[in-house]
């Protein structure tokens, strides 16, 4: 071989750890061990699939990615490979498709997903698919978001030659507290019957019968009662498993997803928020492998009610009098008054609760508030149960690790805070999104008996009936913030829907207390005019946040930190990999 | 059309059937789990899930077929759940949920026998027992005889085509099955009783 002989594509692959593969007459290159499926949607060449799921086992069942491949000519005894003037070797295609999620690349390997043989077996699948399907789409939870339907629209056939009787199977069968299920409409992809098996480990529900008579079940006696079961729901790609929170409420096509996180526990699951004008519908999970992988528990999917309940506090309320009823207020007077208050109050007489489910932006306005009235009084209520030992998080809190941070406080103090209520050395109290009442255990004779008390929340509960002043804030559907989660991932919350009411997002509450407060002293964060404008001040201040930006945190968060805390489901799928 | 709940409940409800009085009821003995053992062990450790098709044999030919007590104990054995072992039962048309009769005689439809005679056959030998032809649906393919004698079933390829029509009583085969023949084997199982 002379010096001069140009590099084939296979060795300059090979050096990579890559194949060079020719998909639809492009060719690309792809690391070795990569699915057919993956490959080809890596670079945009949409594969259809229904099993097919990466967080589960290949089942290749569906049929619905197959695929037209190709392979270089096997050679006869003692040949040597012709290459083209590109380097590469003639594809011969193969007579029959192959499924594009169990076959994995190989150098030069061709792949066409536009020609007949691939039209066609797609055709074909849905044909059979639809047989005997009941094609209740009207009525179905799914429409809109089914990938029957849109396969169906983009690869099936205009006609239907099944002319015979449909099979009936069962319907709208309660399998589970949550989850209802129709063996008609299903494809039985078993992507469930896997997910149960394979990342909850409770093998509850399985195949039965055989042929057209095939269904999804659970065996009489146990149903589907996991806390994760409604995981079942978001990877169903027909409507077979359906939410009973959710089926008949909303079509999905008005309902508009607003990427987020979860608020109920240290995890910070990330999640998407579906709403239509100013109601919340459902929840979601976001993928986001470093956090939650596709998944999220139950328990905290349907935690979202409270956002649009009947206790919301939608108008600053205050009590002119110590024994007179709460009224409605207007906010510039209120917060004039408030600040007022706050600057008279003894700074040695004044304690501050705030909430470890605020962002980080509100924690840091709390904070600037507090040292400049003076007080040294402040801290978190903390909030500790079980970790379930998949994503629920021993932290109940969300965002401890931001309170730990931009604070420096984890609830240490608060027993200090709590004797001073008790033994009336603390007479003026404010309140950041908490019900003292409960977890910080004050009685609400303590709160009656106090000369001041201060509450910014958004819904009402025992501290906000006994506040002198109620300031509503908002729910973390309805605001911009970022939190940290256990394991040091600063994340971003995006607002869903506009602040009901005349309620305000608490970062602009502190941020008008604090214009109040400090006169005409210039503080950068008081007259931020957005949440992300306080973080960019915070960025500059707080050492473990230098750098980060909105932008740099994306949708994906970003790690600023590293607390030795792991999520356990994450540890595990990183240890299957 | 069935009731939806049905579809999950079917699937633990027995189906009665005069047959029972000819065989024992199940019932989970140490001996019948010690031969379960066996087949379990047979299959390397962590493949325990491979001898649910051998348990499901020995139960089916000891207690004529596999009741639903006996899912769970079966599922127990191959650590396996009882939806699957569900599955597998309900996926074979040869492991049957009802109980057959004491002699279970299969009629081969498929083509080279119910061309030479089988599908007459199989007509002939329910009017000799006593059902009707109707009672063997697709759901239900199996019919029993009132007394629990006899039990008829249309079953696929016998694997003896150039001999047919193929009959098989239990595990007895027979071939080139003339109605007259059919008499006389009938006969001969009754005089066995």
């Amino acid at each position: 071989m002379s010096p001069e002989q140009p590099i084939l594509p296979k060795d300059a692959a090979a050096a990579e750890g890559k194949v060079n593969v020719q998909i639809n007459g492009t060719w690309y290159r792809f690391p070795k061990g990569t699915r057919i499926a993956d490959a080809c949607n890596s670079v945009g060449v949409h594969v259809p699939c229904f099993c097919y799921h990466p967080k589960l086992s290949v089942a290749g069942s569906c049929r619905m990615c197959l695929v037209e491949q190709g392979m270089p000519p096997r050679l006869a005894p003692g040949a040597t490979p012709t290459y083209n003037e590109d380097g590469y070797q003639t594809i011969q295609w193969m007579p029959r498709a192959v499924v594009a999620c169990a076959n994995t690349v190989a150098e030069n390997m061709g792949i066409r997903t536009n020609g007949t043989v691939c039209t066609q077996a797609r055709r074909a699948v849905l044909e059979f698919l639809l047989t005997n399907h009941p094609l209740d789409c009207p009525i179905c939870d799914q429409a809109g978001e089914c990938k029957l339907q849109e396969y169906t629209a983009d690869y099936g056939s205009p006609t239907h030659r099944f002319t015979e009787a449909k099979i009936k199977k069962g319907k709208h069968i309660e399998i589970g507290p949550r989850v209802n299920l129709d063996q008609e409409r299903c494809v039985l992809c078993r992507r469930c019957v896997r997910f149960m098996k394979e990342v909850v480990g409770e093998e509850v529900l399985g195949v039965v019968g055989r042929g057209g008579h095939n269904a999804i079940a659970c065996y009489p006696g146990k149903t589907l009662d996991s806390n994760y079961s409604m995981n079942v729901v978001d990877i169903c790609p027909v409507g077979a498993m359906t939410s009973r929170d959710f089926r008949f409420r909303m079509r999905v096509w008005f309902l508009k997803s607003t990427p987020t996180i979860d608020v109920n526990c240290g995890t910070g699951t990330n999640i998407y928020v579906w709403s239509r004008e100013q109601q919340v519908y459902r929840i979601t999970p976001r993928q986001n492998d470093e956090v939650n992988s596709c998944w999220m528990p139950d328990s905290h999917r349907l935690n979202y009610r409270y956002i649009n309940s009947g206790k919301r506090l939608l108008t600053p309320l205050v009590k002119t009098d110590a024994e007179a009823p709460q009224r409605a207020a207007a906010w510039e007077p209120i917060i004039k008054a408030a600040a007022e208050q706050l600057r008279l109050c003894d700074p040695g007489q004044l304690a501050f609760i705030v909430s470890a489910r605020l962002t980080n932006e509100e924690l840091f306005l709390a904070g600037e508030l507090a040292q400049l009235l003076g007080v040294k009084a402040l801290d978190i209520v903390p909030r500790r149960g079980e970790s379930d030992g998949m994503l629920i998080s021993a932290d109940r809190n969300p965002n401890s690790t931001g309170a730990q941070i931009v604070l420096h406080k984890n609830g240490g103090t608060l027993d200090n805070i709590r004797r001073g209520i008790k033994i009336g050395k603390i007479r003026s109290l404010v309140v950041l999104g908490e019900d003292v009442t409960a977890e910080a255990a004050i009685t609400a004779e303590q709160l009656a008996a106090l000369d001041y008390l201060l509450v910014i929340d958004h819904t009402e509960n025992a501290t906000t009936q006994a506040a002198d002043v109620v300031l509503p804030g908002v729910t973390f559907a309805e605001k911009y913030g970022t939190m940290v989660n256990v394991t040091g991932r600063i994340q971003r919350l995006n607002r869903a829907i506009d602040p009901l009411g005349e309620a305000k997002a608490d970062w602009e509450i502190l941020a008008a207390l604090l214009r109040e407060c400090c006169g005409d002293l210039p503080g950068a964060a008081a007259h931020a005019t957005s949440a992300q404008e306080v973080l960019d001040v915070m960025a500059a201040q707080i050492e473990e946040l230098n750098g980060v930006s909105w932008a740099s945190i994306g949708n994906q968060g970003q790690q600023i930190i590293d607390t030795g805390v792991s999520i356990p489901l994450i540890d595990r799928e990183k240890a299957n990999k | 059309m069935t009731e939806p709940t049905d579809a999950i409940n079917v699937l633990a409800e027995d189906i009665p059937s005069p047959g029972e009085k000819f065989y024992p009821s199940f019932k989970p003995t140490p001996e019948l789990e010690a031969e379960a053992r066996e087949y379990v062990a047979m299959y390397p450790e962590g493949r325990e899930l491979s001898a649910v098709l051998p348990i499901i044999h020995m139960v089916q030919e000891k207690f004529g077929f596999i009741c639903a007590r006996s899912i769970p104990w079966i599922a127990e054995m191959c650590k396996s759940t009882p939806i699957h072992v569900a599955g597998v039962v309900s996926f074979y048309p040869g492991i049957r949920r009802k109980c057959p009769g004491k002699w279970h005689i299969r009629v081969c439809h498929t083509i080279a026998c119910a061309m030479s005679g089988g599908e007459d056959l199989l007509k002939f030998i329910c009017g000799k027992i006593g059902v009707k032809p109707e009672e063997m649906t697709e759901a239900e393919p199996m019919a029993v005889s009132a007394d629990g004698l006899w039990s008829i079933e249309a079953v696929e390829c016998l694997a003896h085509c150039g001999f047919g029509p193929n009959v098989m009583v239990n595990d007895t085969l027979y071939s080139r099955v003339t109605p007259e023949k059919m008499d006389e084997i009938l006969e001969e199982y009754r005089r066995r009783d």
